[in-house]
């Protein structure tokens, strides 16, 4: 018999890791810690999702914790809400923005307002994930930016992460939590990779708390999920135009920071929102208004908002002119020169 | 080899692919041609004169709680209530054939279901009162909230009824659904899950003749609401919707069915709006005095009695009793009703997320000073 030396343990090393990686982990790791949760959905049992954000579950935890269902969304949630009912904590997958419509009605009146109607007898800590927003190339219907609907409706918490440790940490929040979550998944971000360990992932900050991504002194942008990496990239820019832009990543829609949100734009005195969704009653319109009611006399210029065009979701070939980048941002940085 | 199969060899043309061949033979699943009934005919000899007898007693306060409901709203205690006058036998029976463990899901029309399954009558009232959404608790009572959109119910039931089965507990839901909700796109989908999954559901259809003021006929354009079931793969059952053994028999085999595993069933109960929709509906702008007498004719009550006193197993001083005990509940929720109900404004804030939020907070404590301010006024 022969002995084998062990090496010393070490901590395992941090790796480079996708967005779609860390969801998926988190969805494996919140189904070993938990039996009542169940993955459900149109491919994520077999095919392991389109986006393979699934992959594994089916084999792993079995077909009754990961099931492939009926191709029917307002079913799909209709179901998870009878599931949670009887006390299991169902994650739907929505395939694509557009393709959640259906189950509009199910999440408006049945899952965002259970606890209310029942005077919190009956919650329903359902996690609904949404595949959003545009620049991979998807053909019409596959890229809009729909959270502005979500955030408009009472009972729900709408979250959507930006880096690879946020993507696993707040869907493990969500997945927890107590009441339903709308947990929007940035799919231009699902390839991008960070340092990040499997094994022992980094803390991050609850659900309802906004981070600043980048601390800066001479405006602020405000913005989230796909658009964070380009405010990053400009912030970067606009150093040699003399601009010191603080980035602040939302993380969560609802409930919303006012108090990171008007203590940076307080201390820089302007402030840009930067999304994809369209800007007419789009989720800036509503940020603006707390940000100016909030910070009125600490503001050099009016607040501004760097959005997608009010236009239906364009054809891949032309939504590069559509979606806000470096330089669109940089524009209205420029504009924030108010008295000059 | 199949008949299609013996053809195709014999016309020498190619086997066609088993694909084409129809997965299960549909004729089981098919509902009869008329309506099931018991009530009236020698099938009634088998039915328990105990369960006759509990019957004729639930439907008889079913239809005094309707009225006396519906009188709480001239009297503006109730902001609405859609009666079930006429369709007690479906709403009894659907009740009464489920055990403590199983779950309602009931549609904003079925307030007696929820009563008859024993729920108190002024937490069911609670919705159509306007103080609360739900006037009680769900999991305590197993009756889902009244729901008021179309059929999104019933998706919850196959839900409920798929997890029990994933625990390993023999619990059934049973949704209800009217006519016009029978069109829309959640009974479709509740119903291919339902069959997909197996689930231990029974849905009831009462097909009470309108949605609001449309009839049937510009409703579907099927043979009949129960013939939808095949489509899904599940049976059909057509049942006399006024016929209270009719329906508790259907409905126990439907139950007794999804219990052991032989998956859901779609019951439609074919019966009679007598009142309007609501008391804010005018019933005489879309249906005929003499349509509603034919109706009259085939009342649930008058039904139950008939067979009763038929076989002898009530006389004039039972129906009395029964009629005296509908009477004594109506006048105890009359009284109850009566009372003005005690609301904390602040309790909309209480239950919209586990946690306030910090903007519900704010304007809780907004609210909060206007009620300050407004009890102030009223000591000065």
């Amino acid at each position: 018999m022969t002995t084998v030396a062990r090496p010393p343990r070490s901590k395992p090393a941090t790796k480079p890791a996708t967005m779609a990686q860390a969801l998926g982990r988190a969805l494996r790791d919140s189904m070993a810690a938990d039996p009542s949760v169940h993955v459900m959905g149109e491919d994520v049992g077999t095919l392991g999702g389109v986006f393979r954000i699934t992959d594994g579950l089916a084999k792993e935890f079995g077909e009754d914790r990961c099931t492939d269902t009926p191709l029917a969304e307002a079913g799909i949630l209709g179901a998870a809400v009878g599931m949670a009912m009887y006390g299991l904590r169902p994650v739907v997958e929505m395939q694509f923005d557009a393709f959640a419509y259906p189950a509009f009605e199910q999440l408006i009146s049945h899952v965002a307002r259970m606890r209310n109607r029942t005077r919190g007898a009956m919650p329903l800590p359902i996690t609904v994930r949404v595949p959003y927003g545009g620049g991979i190339g998807g053909v019409e219907h596959h890229s809009d930016s729909s959270e502005a609907y979500y955030m408009a409706t009472p009972g729900l918490t709408v979250v959507t992460p930006a880096t690879v440790a946020d993507a696993y940490g707040l869907l493990r929040q969500s997945i927890a939590s107590d009441d339903p979550v709308v947990f929007l998944e940035p799919k231009r971000l699902y390839w991008t990779r960070d340092s990040w360990n499997p094994e022992a992932p980094e803390d991050v900050l609850p659900i309802g708390t906004a981070v600043v991504r980048r601390p800066g002194t001479s405006a602020t942008l405000l913005t989230y999920g796909p658009s964070v990496p380009v405010c990053l990239e400009a912030a970067e820019a606009a150093r040699g135009e003399g601009w010191d832009l603080e980035v602040v990543d939302l993380r969560s829609l609802v409930p919303f920071d006012d108090a990171t949100v008007t203590e940076s734009v307080r201390r820089t005195g302007r402030a840009v929102v930067v999304h994809e969704s369209g800007g007419f009653g789009g989720p800036g319109g509503e940020i603006a208004a707390r940000v100016t009611e909030r910070c009125f006399h600490h503001l050099e210029a009016p607040v501004l908002r760097v959005a997608g065009f009010d236009i239906p979701y364009p054809p891949p070939m032309l939504e590069r002119h559509h979606l806000p980048g470096v330089d669109r941002v940089l524009d209205a940085v420029a504009r924030l020169q108010w008295d000059q | 080899m199949t008949v299609m199969d013996q053809r195709a060899t014999r016309e020498g043309r190619p086997v066609p692919p088993p694909a084409w061949q129809p997965r299960t033979d549909p004729a089981p699943l098919l509902p009869d041609a008329e309506p099931h009934r018991v009530l009236g005919t020698d099938a009634a000899a088998r039915v328990d004169p105990e369960l006759l007898r509990r019957l004729y007693t639930e439907v008889v306060r079913g239809r005094r709680y309707n009225a006396q409901a519906t009188a709480l709203t001239k009297q503006g205690r109730l902001a609405v209530y859609p009666s079930t006058t006429g369709q007690e036998a479906a709403e009894v029976a659907a009740a009464l054939v489920l055990e403590e463990r199983d779950w309602l899901f009931p549609s904003y029309r079925d307030t007696l279901a929820a009563v008859a399954r024993g729920l108190d009558p002024v937490q069911a009232l609670t919705l159509l009162r306007g103080d609360w959404h739900t006037g009680y608790d769900p999991r305590e009572h197993r009756i889902a909230p009244l729901c008021t959109p179309l059929a999104t119910q019933l998706p919850h039931a196959v839900g409920l009824a798929h997890a029990a089965q994933l625990k390993g507990d023999d619990v059934v839901a049973l949704a209800m659904v009217g006519d016009g909700g029978t069109s829309e796109g959640d009974f479709h989908e509740a119903l291919n899950f339902a069959a997909v999954w197996q689930a231990p559901v029974v849905f009831l259809v009462q097909n009470n003749g309108f949605a609001i003021s449309v009839p049937l006929a510009k409703q579907t354009a099927a043979p009949s609401l129960a013939h939808k079931a095949v489509g899904y793969g599940m049976p059909g059952r057509l049942v006399d919707g006024n016929d209270a053994a009719a329906l508790h028999e259907v409905l126990s085999d439907a139950v007794s069915r999804a219990r052991e595993g032989g998956g859901p069933t779609l019951i439609e109960a074919v019966t009679y709006r007598m009142d309007a929709h609501t008391n804010a509906d005018d019933a005489t702008r879309y249906r005929t005095e003499a349509e509603v007498e034919m109706w009259r004719a085939h009342d649930p009550v008058l039904l139950l009695e008939r067979e009763l006193t038929g076989r002898g197993l009530i006389d004039e001083d039972g129906i009395r009793a029964v009629r005296d005990g509908a009477e004594e509940q109506a006048a105890e929720l009359r009284a109850r009703m009566n009372q003005d109900p005690a609301l904390d404004p602040m309790d909309l804030f209480g239950d919209v997320y586990a946690e306030q939020t910090p903007q519900l907070r704010e304007q809780a404590a907004l609210l909060r000073a206007e009620l300050d301010a407004e009890a102030e006024g009223e000591q000065a």
